[in-house]
């Protein structure tokens, strides 16, 4: 009879829980995923160092001109930035009168924050603030002229002030004639229809520079003779159409996405084609595409960079005039100014985006979601 | 209504020709035949400065679309990869490419390429002191140096040689696919496409030796003598439109790849189709569905981008047509219709091709 001998013990379960059960599954699960982790690490080290090296160890950050930034080793020129902060906001508008610009940014924030924010009541009045009010409280104060406010030509108009005036106009103006367009689109009468159609998708076959070019070349050939207006308009004029085009496709989407049933429903309740579109259609349409209208935005907020090369200067223009000072010319000052430039972009632009996912979690009814 | 647009129409139309009557700016496309009498720095096809105002647009186009063909190459090599590696389980990877994704697509396209030529390429140092790679390729701010591949006489074989492959691949995949769909049998394909592409190399091989010799590029006095001298420019908006492209064709693919749903793959797996087997027949296509009709508009937009070569300067149709064309010539409305034209042409034919390959892959019996 032989004895009972127990079998050796099991090892213990790996462990799954904290840190290193976490870094288990999420960085070493395979031989593949271990040489993948240590290759991407080294990478992201190197990157890090290189990166953090520039834009703090090897940085001058104080000096008043281009000496500040010709070290042995150099790293990124903020002296630059600090030195042309105010032109990089403003552009060329008088010193004396900025204030109006800030007042100008201040109100529109003022207007916005309560407007995104869903929590905040009174949306309606707010609407009217910001669709009604702003836009001439904006314009006077701009442009001047009147109530005693000192006239400015929009040519001394300049950095992230034309940036955010193309990009607001184009984005109020492109929503409303991107659902006109997508409503024209689906609509019964042939020439209505087509020539929607033609527009559409004119402009979205063409790069925006060519619409900017024909806005800044061959609108004033359009006109009669002595009939011109500024630049800026023209440029406002061709961004809007351009991307009213896009919009016009994204709200498209979003209306064929409608099942039949509800326009039976609201045809049913004897609504008009306006009512059962405005109450019915669009609300529900709008909110399906939300993403597709914020990529667009983000889209043309990146867009309005392009009316740097038919001569206006928004911020990434000005940058780039501004390149051209002897003062300051050094081997590192235009990677410094791109990296600025880019910088208040990529906020912008990643601020948008958060938004839209954050608006479309709030506003979806998916239960399972 | 037809009525008002119309009129409106022939108003515009009677301003134009006061217009340009006024400024004594001829009209028509006879200025095409004229002699242009500006150098182009990047020319596919022989140019000089006598050629006419139709070699530029011509030259220009082809600019434009090499740079198109080579930036959608890499965009969508990079950009797929991207996207495997964002539903990659590894943490590290993914949080990567989710990051390369975030910076490159929020930051505008034109400041991109801007950074690349003037931050960048303008920034090295000049031929004389170039950075050199294993003293074949020299990187300098006259643009890249790489070594030309010349073909003596007897290349024509090898050339023959890459055609009867070629022939092979298309005949064995067609054989492959027919036999799949008759009766699912599954007929080799690699190894004697293999075997034929190794044969007909040795046979060239054999006939012509190897008529081939490097042109190594080197420095003689200010600039380089010999290779093919990539510019700059061609650089800067290749690199450019590859990075920012490719963001976006990231989230394409991921968006497919996770638009097939779990059931798919658990299918698959129940039937016993290995990982990577069910990745090929039953994943992948399933995705492209929904990964071809946005990666399409993605390769379109590329193209349109391309456009912003104007502002570096990279001789492409804006640049040299709408640009230099339009300065020298002044007729805005001909030449802006012309280059509009081609972009709205190009951008149709690109959209009528995807279409009919769409067509192709759509599930049958669906009809929506």
């Amino acid at each position: 009879m032989s004895s009972f001998t127990p079998t050796t013990p099991r090892p213990a379960p790996a462990n799954t829980v904290g840190f290193v059960g976490w870094a288990r599954d999420n960085l070493f699960a395979t031989k593949f995923d271990t040489a993948l982790t240590v290759l991407a690490v080294t990478i992201i080290l190197y990157v890090m160092k290189a990166v953090f090296g520039w834009a703090i160890i090897d940085a001058s950050f104080s000096g008043t001109e281009r000496t500040a930034c010709l070290k042995e080793v150099q790293g990124a020129c903020w002296p630059f930035i600090e030195a042309k902060f105010g032109q990089f906001i403003y552009g060329r508008y008088p010193d004396a009168e900025r204030w109006r610009v800030d007042l100008v940014f201040a109100a529109g924030l003022i207007g916005l924050v309560p407007m995104l924010m869903p929590s905040v009541g009174h949306k309606r009045a707010n609407m009217i603030f910001l669709l009604g009010f702003y836009p001439v409280f904006a314009f006077i104060m701009l442009t001047g002229g009147v109530l005693g406010l000192a006239a400015v030509d929009t040519t001394d108009w300049g950095g992230l002030l034309v940036t955010l005036v193309v990009a607001v106009t184009g984005i109020v103006a492109s929503l409303p004639l991107g659902i006109l367009l997508a409503l024209g689109r689906r609509s019964d009468l042939p020439i209505v229809r087509a020539l929607c159609i033609g527009f559409i998708e004119i402009f979205r076959g063409v790069p925006l520079i060519t619409v900017l070019f024909m806005a800044s070349v061959m609108l004033p050939l359009f006109l009669p003779d002595g009939v011109n207006f500024d630049k800026l308009v023209r440029c406002l004029i061709g961004v809007a159409l351009f991307s009213s085009a896009y919009m016009a496709e994204v709200v498209r989407g979003g209306l064929q996405a409608m099942p039949k049933g509800q326009y039976e429903a609201a045809a049913a309740l004897g609504l008009s084609y306006w009512k059962t579109t405005r109450l019915i259609i669009l609300p529900q349409a709008l909110k399906l595409v939300i993403p597709g209208i914020v990529n667009t935005f983000i889209g043309l907020f990146k867009d309005t960079t392009l009316v740097l090369i038919v001569g206006l200067f928004d911020l990434l223009g000005i940058v780039q005039l501004h390149f051209t000072d002897a003062s300051w010319a050094t081997p590192e000052t235009h990677i410094t100014g791109y990296v600025f430039a880019g910088a208040v972009f990529w906020l912008f632009c990643f601020a948008m985006s958060r938004y839209s996912i954050f608006m479309e979690n709030h506003l979806s009814t998916d239960r399972n979601a | 209504m037809l009525g008002a647009l119309l009129l409106a129409m022939v108003w515009l139309v009677a301003n134009v020709q006061s217009n340009l009557e006024r400024q004594n700016i001829n009209s028509g496309f006879g200025f095409l035949s004229e002699r242009a009498g500006f150098g182009i720095n990047q020319t596919l096809i022989d140019y000089t400065e006598d050629s006419s105002f139709g070699r530029v647009l011509t030259v220009g186009l082809l600019n434009t679309l090499l740079v198109s063909v080579f930036g959608v190459f890499f965009a969508t090599v990079l950009g797929f990869a991207l996207g495997v590696a964002r539903l990659s389980g590894n943490w590290l990877i993914n949080k990567t490419a989710m990051v390369y994704v975030e910076i490159f697509r929020n930051v505008p396209l034109l400041l991109q390429i801007m950074f690349w030529y003037f931050g960048v390429l303008r920034n090295l140092p000049s031929p004389r002191k170039a950075v050199s790679l294993g003293d074949t390729m020299f990187l300098s701010n006259r643009g890249i140096v790489v070594p030309a591949i010349e073909a003596a006489s007897g290349a024509g074989w090898y050339v023959a040689a890459f055609g009867l492959s070629l022939a092979a691949f298309i005949w064995l995949r067609r054989r492959a696919r027919l036999a799949r769909l008759a009766d699912g049998a599954l007929m080799p394909f690699w190894r004697p496409l293999l075997t034929v592409v190794l044969a007909s190399i040795g046979v060239a091989a054999l006939l012509a030796g190897v008529p081939f010799s490097l042109d190594v590029p080197a420095l003689k006095g200010f600039n380089f003598r010999g290779g093919i001298t990539v510019i700059p420019e061609f650089v800067a908006l290749l690199l450019a439109l590859s990075l920012y492209t490719a963001a976006f064709i990231a989230e394409i693919v991921r968006a497919g790849i996770q638009s097939v749903s779990k059931g798919q793959r658990e299918a698959a797996a129940a039937l016993g189709l290995p990982d990577k087997t069910a990745l090929r027949l039953v994943v992948i296509p399933q995705a492209l569905r929904v990964i071809i009709p946005p990666l399409t508009s993605q390769y379109l937009n590329l193209t349109k981008n391309s456009s912003l070569a104007v502002a570096i300067a990279y001789p492409d149709i804006v640049s040299v047509f709408a640009g230099t064309t339009l300065t020298q010539v002044g007729q805005a409305v001909e030449i802006i219709f012309i280059t509009m034209m081609i972009y709205l042409s190009l951008s149709l034919m690109t959209s009528y091709a995807m279409n009919r390959y769409n067509a192709r892959i759509a599930l049958v019996g669906q009809n929506t």
